[in-house]
């Protein structure tokens, strides 16, 4: 590729094969077994966790029916906190593109330095910022905005509200990256052209930045839709999501051909709805 | 073998050179011998297939077919790291990460030369640009980048030292004092130098000897000066400088000349300067051995009349005049601003006559509008 | 008035950027504020300042056990996600070869599958040849799913490497292992910290594939989730607060070493 005669054709190969054989075992083998899994049947009679292979692909059925609610919650509370993630920080990841400066960097360690307390930490906060002890509610009951009823967390908002902003960073970063690149001159040019801002906004910066819209959404939706931990801190049992479930038919329920096929069913519908979108956005290169 | 290949001097030998990729040829059966220490300068326009031979000669790319060859030692297959061949990138690629003054030594130290210091300040001096040796390469103008690529190639003392257009990114009035610079280095160190270019000006400029390149061969080879007043393609003198060509036919022999019909009026040519290999050519003259005159002065030499001014432009040192001529083709004069004689103007009625010594004539099946592509870079020729 | 409308709308995005980083460090806020708590056990109301948190951060049980698990597990993880990772990145940004596309696509899907797919396969993997969770399986969890964003990582800078720079290596008398050595990793090596500090990151923050695959081990995150029924002890918003400050620190300091190195 750089115009050398070519080395040996053995270089590439041997470069791959420690990274990719161990891909190879620990994540290929494991997704195989997974699915080998979710057609198995516990052994009548015998203890829980002993399994037989029955290929009994009626497991997807039936998982998929019983926990619909759940699937359906799932992929909604992450859309939203995708859309949502997306309204905040497109604006941000501009701002730092566009009107940075010298404080460029800074920014951009700014928006990942929430990172470096652990998650946990900042979801739990949340919950207690949230919650009856903490200052918004109070706040937002006297200034009668909410009923003295309504709670804020162990609901469906502080759910997504977690997840919207737990996955903000990963929005942020992926925009400004493609935001960043567009040449300040084009939007000039635009203007020079009679476009407003709001149609130079529409006809040139955001379909220039496609590709971070389409990195940001996708790095946000997919962890999303499989999360279980912000719904598990900030919601209740009507919030349950996809991920809690899977989670306690592996270590409260031990019934793992149910959890496997679950899993499965998350992971391919993940992998459908990320084609379908990506060919739509149009954007060939991701990686 | 890298020992010999390292060793190797003298002149620089091409061999049917070939170089495919799949379908499209770049280089086709290039055959040329540089001789050391001369500045050979291979010209064409972009595409033609320079740069790719010059990356052959250095080892950065292999040839599908023929050889290289550096005195009497065979290179085609060696190593880039191995040849005793230096280049000057085009955009200098200068190493990011290392100082001035390690940029220099790279090479020396790949070669186990442990006292750098003594040639680094000496090639330094050369470009003069010995302040600069802790800095990095972001922290320089182009024109020093480019200064800097030149002494980090210099100093390893190479048998052959190639320029890829190493001009092309700096402002005009830079480009003229580097083009003058280098032409003194290479006396200096006595390097065989082999300058790729787009820029005729600087080919003829700089070089000893021209190669002038088409579609991966070589359609002319010769001085500045042979090329110049001798070409044997349309494309040649098209592209060195400008040229008209008139389309005609051999009507006669008058001693050592030719008699040519042009669209009915008769000049004469040196049968000597005739690459025609029949009767029917493009006579070939260049614009400033036109001279224009007004139908009552009298001249000497090949005359054209029934000419009327289309087009003048005033360029400081001279003026250029579009004539169209009886047939319908317009020619290019220029005329030198020299005497403070009145310029002609538009529509004027006028004479074109020319010293016959000047005319060149070329195939009449040659293609009269070869090399004649406008490059946005190029200059307007001076005088 | 109209001024103070004109110099808003002027201003808009940028008072935006300010409410959005607000937004983004009230919690950070906040659990370093409680990290001052003289709370006992259950760290929910705020009872009175104290530095005796500060003063013995190991003071709760198993919190400095579980950060160690996560130093080392981090650690670890890097290492060889980063290793693995640089390698492959170089196998595909430099070489043509046939299944390029399909590793490629195979590097991809990692980050494409949730966690909790990855953590439940990689459980159900190590359940069928009797391996019991714990700390190697969870460092070869972490490395899995660290590789793919070393890999994309490492790329984009090798694609963004000028390959005129390594032919000028060659023309200038370095051999092919002698251009890596000095022209090729010098200037990939920004990448690869990069990379090796993102995935440290990653490691260490990692609650879902970690929670499948360490058994009774704990980590910070896993310490973090499991005491928070019982009450989580102010010793972590001590810890967490510190890391916090550590990496800005890191990251500041390294900041200025760059821009320092560009001006001299």
């Amino acid at each position: 590729m750089t115009g050398v005669k070519k080395r040996g054709i053995s270089t590439p190969y041997l470069l791959l094969i420690p990274g990719m054989g161990f891909l190879f075992i620990f994540f290929l083998l494991p997704l195989f077994n997974l699915a080998q899994t979710s057609t198995q049947t516990p052994v009548g009679g015998g203890d829980t966790g002993e399994y037989e292979q029955t290929w009994r692909f009626a497991n997807y059925f039936d998982a998929f029916v019983e926990n619909r609610d759940q699937f359906g919650r799932s992929f909604l509370y992450a859309l939203i906190a995708t859309v949502l993630a997306l309204a905040i920080a497109y604006p941000l990841a501009y701002t730092i593109a566009f009107k940075g400066g010298r404080f460029k960097n800074v920014m951009l360690v700014l928006v990942i330095a929430p990172f470096f307390t652990s998650f946990l930490l900042r979801t739990i906060a949340w919950k207690q910022i949230l919650g009856e002890e903490g200052f918004v509610v109070p706040t937002l009951r006297s200034l009668q905005i909410i009923s003295e009823s309504t709670t804020l967390t162990s609901s469906a908002f502080a759910v997504v509200m977690g997840m919207t902003y737990n996955f903000l960073p990963f929005m942020t970063l992926p925009l400004y990256a493609s935001i960043d690149r567009i040449d300040p001159r084009t939007l000039e040019a635009s203007g020079d052209l009679y476009a407003n801002g709001l149609t130079t906004f529409r006809r040139v910066t955001l379909p220039l930045s496609m590709p971070g819209v389409v990195a940001g959404t996708l790095l946000t939706f997919i962890p999303a839709a499989g999360d279980y931990v912000n719904a598990a801190i900030l919601g209740s049992p009507q919030t349950k999501m996809l991920g809690n479930v899977i989670e306690s038919r592996y270590f409260k329920i031990v019934d793992y051909p149910t959890a496997s096929a679950l899993s499965f069913t998350l992971m391919i519908s993940i992998l459908i709805l990320v084609t379908v979108y990506v060919r739509k956005a149009g954007t060939e290169e991701l990686v | 073998m890298s020992d010999t290949a390292s060793s190797a001097r003298g002149d620089l030998g091409l061999s049917h050179l070939t170089k495919s990729y799949g379908d499209f040829t770049a280089v086709n059966d290039l055959s040329l011998i540089i001789p050391k220490g001369s500045f050979f300068a291979l010209l064409g326009p972009s595409g033609c297939g320079k740069t790719t031979t010059l990356r052959m000669i250095a080892g950065l790319e292999e040839p599908t077919q023929g050889t290289i060859s550096l005195g009497t030692t065979d290179i085609t297959y060696t190593k880039p790291y191995q040849r005793p061949i230096n280049t000057v990138f085009q955009n200098y690629a200068l190493f990011p990460h290392l100082t001035i003054f390690e940029n220099i030594a790279f090479g020396l130290r790949r070669r186990g030369i442990k006292d750098v210091d003594d040639a680094v300040n000496k090639a330094l001096d050369l470009v003069e640009l010995p302040h600069l040796a802790q800095r990095k390469p972001t922290q320089l103008s182009g024109g020093q980048q480019q200064r800097i690529a030149l002494a980090r190639a210099i100093v390893n003392r190479p048998a052959l030292l190639l320029l890829d257009e190493p001009l092309g990114a700096l402002d005009l009035k830079l480009r003229r004092q580097m083009q003058i610079e280098l032409k003194w280095i290479q006396k200096e160190v006595g390097i065989t130098f082999v300058h790729v270019t787009h820029d005729q000006e600087e080919a003829m400029t700089m070089a000893d000897t021209i190669a002038v390149m088409n579609e991966g061969e070589i359609e002319q080879m010769g001085s500045p000066a042979e090329l110049y007043d001798n070409p044997k393609t349309a494309f040649v003198a098209n592209f060195l400088g400008q040229s008209n060509l008139i389309k005609g036919s051999i009507t006669g022999l008058d001693g050592a000349n030719q008699i040519v019909d042009l669209f009915g009026q008769k000049i004469s040519l040196q049968k000597d300067r005739s690459h025609a290999v029949d009767n029917s050519i493009l006579a070939g003259i260049r614009p400033e051995k036109f001279r224009i005159s007004r139908l009552e002065t009298s001249t000497s030499g090949n005359i054209l009349t029934g000419g009327k001014i289309e087009d003048v432009s005033y360029i400081g040192v001279s003026t250029q005049y579009q004539v169209l001529m009886p047939w319908g083709q317009e020619l290019m004069v220029f005329e030198q601003n020299d005497d403070g004689v009145a310029p002609f103007s538009v529509g004027e009625s006028v004479n074109i006559s020319w010293e016959p010594v000047f005319t060149f004539a070329l195939r009449g099946d040659d293609d009269a509008e070869a090399g004649t592509e406008v490059n946005p870079d190029e200059d307007l020729e001076e005088e | 008035m109209n001024t103070l409308s004109r110099w808003f709308g002027r201003n808009l995005l940028r008072i935006y950027a300010v409410v959005a980083f607000t937004y983004l460090f009230i919690p950070v806020a906040y659990t370093f504020a409680f990290s001052f708590n003289d709370s006992g056990k259950s760290n929910l109301i705020w009872k009175g300042f104290t530095w005796a948190n500060w003063q013995n951060p190991c003071g709760a049980p198993e919190v400095c056990t579980a950060l160690g698990n996560s130093i080392k597990i981090g650690l670890l993880a890097t290492i060889f996600s980063t290793i693995l990772g640089t390698m492959i990145a170089f196998a595909i940004g430099r070489h043509k070869f046939k299944g390029r596309s399909t590793t490629n696509l195979l590097i991809f899907l990692p980050m494409a599958t949730p966690e909790i797919v990855l953590g439940a396969s990689l459980l159900s993997l190590f359940l069928v040849f009797q391996i019991n969770p714990g700390f190697w399986p969870t460092v070869i969890a972490h490395v899995l799913f660290c590789m793919s964003f070393v890999v994309v990582t490492v790329k984009a800078r090798i694609a963004s490497l000028d390959p005129r720079l390594e032919q000028a290596a060659m023309d200038l008398y370095a051999n092919e292992r002698e251009t890596f050595r000095r022209v090729t990793l010098p200037l990939v090596a920004p990448g690869i910290a990069a990379a090796a500090l993102l995935a440290f990151s990653l490691s260490f923050d990692d609650f879902i594939i970690t929670n499948f695959n360490s058994g009774t081990m704990t980590t910070f995150p896993k310490f973090i989730y499991t005491s928070a029924a019982r009450g989580i002890p102010a010793q972590a918003n001590v810890i967490g607060s510190a890391m916090f400050f550590l990496a800005l620190a890191i990251v500041i300091v390294g900041q200025l070493v760059t821009r320092k190195r560009k001006v001299s």
